[in-house]
């Protein structure tokens, strides 16, 4: 369900701009804040919001690669591979986050925890290689800081379990955050 | 060092907020521009300083502007969907020094009598939209944007929009189409935006990094922006330096600095990585012709590096050493062009797998050396046959690999291996 909160601020959005249609993209980023990704009830709230069909919101959400088309990992890793940081040995770093995480480049873990996605030029060739983790830069990339991320995500991870089964409230109130909102 | 124009304030401690891009002169060339100018007086400023557009194609801005039809509304679109593979200027420009962009979106506003504008932001730069947003909140609140700006009687709203992952939105029609709130599919041209653009208004489409120096040119004027660079090439530009060199980086330079200059100097990139010998060149992105590194001398203007057989493009000078097997870099840029086709046209769509497929068996040992005529053959249907330049660009890298480093393509066909770098067969441990 996307909240009436979300839809009024689409409505909002809609009305800054010169055609409410161009809210379409901002509106699929809230509604996927929501959900964690692009569910069949975000679209049917877009479309009510801005009075498209349904499937003319699909038709936006599946050109774009940042709108998931599933529920994505809690920490979705997005490893740049072109030119500059395959230079720079980029597909080395990719193989250790492979293995490290267990999952190939475009699975999640089963766990939900990690989803692994190579990513496009990330306009960061100057200190390359580079990764994003939900939308944040980490740059400058070694095997060592690679495995030292791994290694905090992890301890997030634990950490998280252990609060988790201290106050079960908590646990309900959650939702994955890799979406990218905005 | 030479004077820096666009970068001159980047590294400011809190350069990003309004008080201190004040303190250094910000927003001082918006009240010029209102208060001394009228509109088409900053259009001729503008030509008369030479700028030219540091997007890729370099057309010069103010005769871009001078284009715009007389009706109205008017729109214009700052493009910051920085994602050309070895570019990543805009992207500091926006972190580290919006307001500079958002002054120079205002004043081109002002100029082309544009009411609404939009600032399109990729995507995965969601810390660069952050920066912008802000400080587009705080030009609002101190009367910089909104009605009735500075008494001056005009008027603007600034919207920033973010892109959602697609290369193709760089390309102008095609962000026209995404700020429209459809897939980012480009338009046949004609009719150019400067007719009809977005929402079917006259649109002007321009980079960040030439809007960004917009204020300079207003604050110094036309003679002093021109006494930069080449008689042809004017003022300065943010050089992408990545790939094999010691100290990639981003570094604002004269037009017509030479590449040897850019590449080795102490001060730019100090040389190639492990002082290995150099290669090979992309000298404005992976969408530009490979140089070879015969053409290291080459001043970096847009004329020069046309006449030694490449672009100036967006910028991006990628570097590639001795160990740098051409047939697996090309393959990696090809790779993005076909994750990227649109897939509206279909030489490009069918056309970039088909690159792909080629050259994923030569780089795998499994070619035929009629593989590699058979790849300038796709490339000569692609280049120029689909509405955008998308496909044009896939095939930059392969025609001029081919040309320059055919013996590497055929050793790959003949011995199954590369010729060289780390995939390259040792010599026979027999031999020691």
């Amino acid at each position: 369900m996307i909240s009436e909160q979300a839809k009024q601020r689409m409505r909002e959005l809609a009305a800054r701009y010169p055609v409410a249609r161009s809210a379409v993209m901002p509106a699929l980023y809230i509604a996927q804040a929501e959900e964690g990704y692009v569910s069949r009830a975000a679209l049917e709230a877009v479309a009510e919001v801005l009075n498209m069909t349904v499937d003319d919101v699909e038709s936006v959400a599946t050109f774009y690669t940042m709108y998931y088309q599933r529920p994505p990992g809690k920490k979705v890793i997005k490893v740049c591979n072109s030119i500059s940081c395959y230079l720079r040995g980029c597909d080395a770093l990719i193989e250790q986050l492979e293995r490290r995480l267990g999952i190939k480049r475009g699975e999640t873990s089963p766990d939900g925890r990690y989803t692994l996605l190579t990513a496009e030029c990330l306009a960061s060739c100057g200190t390359a290689p580079v990764l994003q983790v939900n939308d944040e830069f980490v740059e400058n990339l070694t095997p060592e800081l690679v495995d030292r991320l791994v290694d905090q995500w992890e301890a997030e991870f634990q950490s998280e379990g252990r609060s988790q089964s201290q106050d079960r409230d908590q646990v309900l109130g959650q939702r994955p955050s890799g979406a990218g909102g905005c | 060092m030479p004077e820096l124009i666009v970068t001159k304030h980047i590294d400011v401690p809190g350069i990003d907020r309004l008080d201190v891009y004040r303190q250094y002169g910000g927003y001082e060339a918006l009240e010029k521009a209102l208060r001394e100018y009228q509109p088409e007086e900053i259009v001729e400023l503008v030509k008369k300083s030479g700028l030219r557009g540091r997007g890729g194609a370099g057309f010069p801005t103010g005769m871009k502007w001078g284009f715009l039809a007389k009706n109205e509304p008017r729109y214009l679109c700052c493009n910051c969907d920085e994602s050309e593979p070895g570019t990543f200027k805009d992207r500091m420009l926006m972190e580290k020094n919006p307001h500079q962009l958002v002054e120079g979106v205002i004043i081109t506003s002002y100029a082309c009598r544009v009411s609404t504008a939009f600032i399109y932001v990729r995507g995965e730069l969601a810390y660069a939209a952050r920066q912008v947003q802000r400080a587009v909140d705080e030009a609002y609140a101190a009367g910089y944007i909104g009605k009735n700006i500075l008494g001056s009687g005009y008027s603007l709203d600034v919207i920033v929009h973010r892109g959602a992952g697609a290369y193709i939105c760089g390309e102008e029609s095609a962000l026209m189409e995404s700020l429209e709130g459809r897939r980012g599919y480009p338009r046949l041209k004609p009719p150019f935006p400067a007719a009809v653009g977005l929402y079917g208004g006259p649109t002007v489409i321009n980079n960040c990094e030439t809007l960004s120096t917009v204020p300079a040119i207003v604050r110094n004027g036309a003679d002093w922006y021109a006494s930069f660079g080449t008689e042809k090439s004017k003022g300065t530009r943010i050089f992408c330096l990545s790939g094999h060199v010691k100290k990639p980086g981003n570094y604002e330079l004269p037009l017509g600095t030479p590449l040897r200059t850019l590449i080795y100097d102490e001060q730019y990139g100090g040389g190639i990585l492990d002082d290995k010998r150099l290669k090979a060149v992309i000298p404005g992105g992976s969408s530009t012709f490979i140089l070879g590194a015969d053409k290291i001398d080459t001043p970096l203007d847009f004329e020069s590096v046309a006449a030694a057989g490449s672009m100036l493009g967006s910028g991006g000078v990628i570097v590639m050493h001795e160990d740098t097997c051409i047939v697996d870099a090309v393959l990696r840029m090809t790779e993005f062009y076909r994750d990227e086709s649109c897939g509206k046209c279909t030489p490009c769509r069918e056309g970039t797998y088909w690159l792909v497929q080629l050259l994923e068996r030569i780089e795998h040992g499994h070619g035929k050396l009629s593989d590699i005529d058979l790849l300038l053959d796709i490339c000569d249907n692609i280049s120029g046959k689909s509405f955008c330049p998308l496909g044009d660009a896939a095939t930059s890298s392969i025609t001029s690999s081919i040309k320059l480093f055919r013996e590497e393509y055929e050793y790959h066909v003949r011995e199954g291996c590369c010729m060289v770098g780390p995939k390259a067969r040792k010599p026979a441990a027999a031999a020691l």
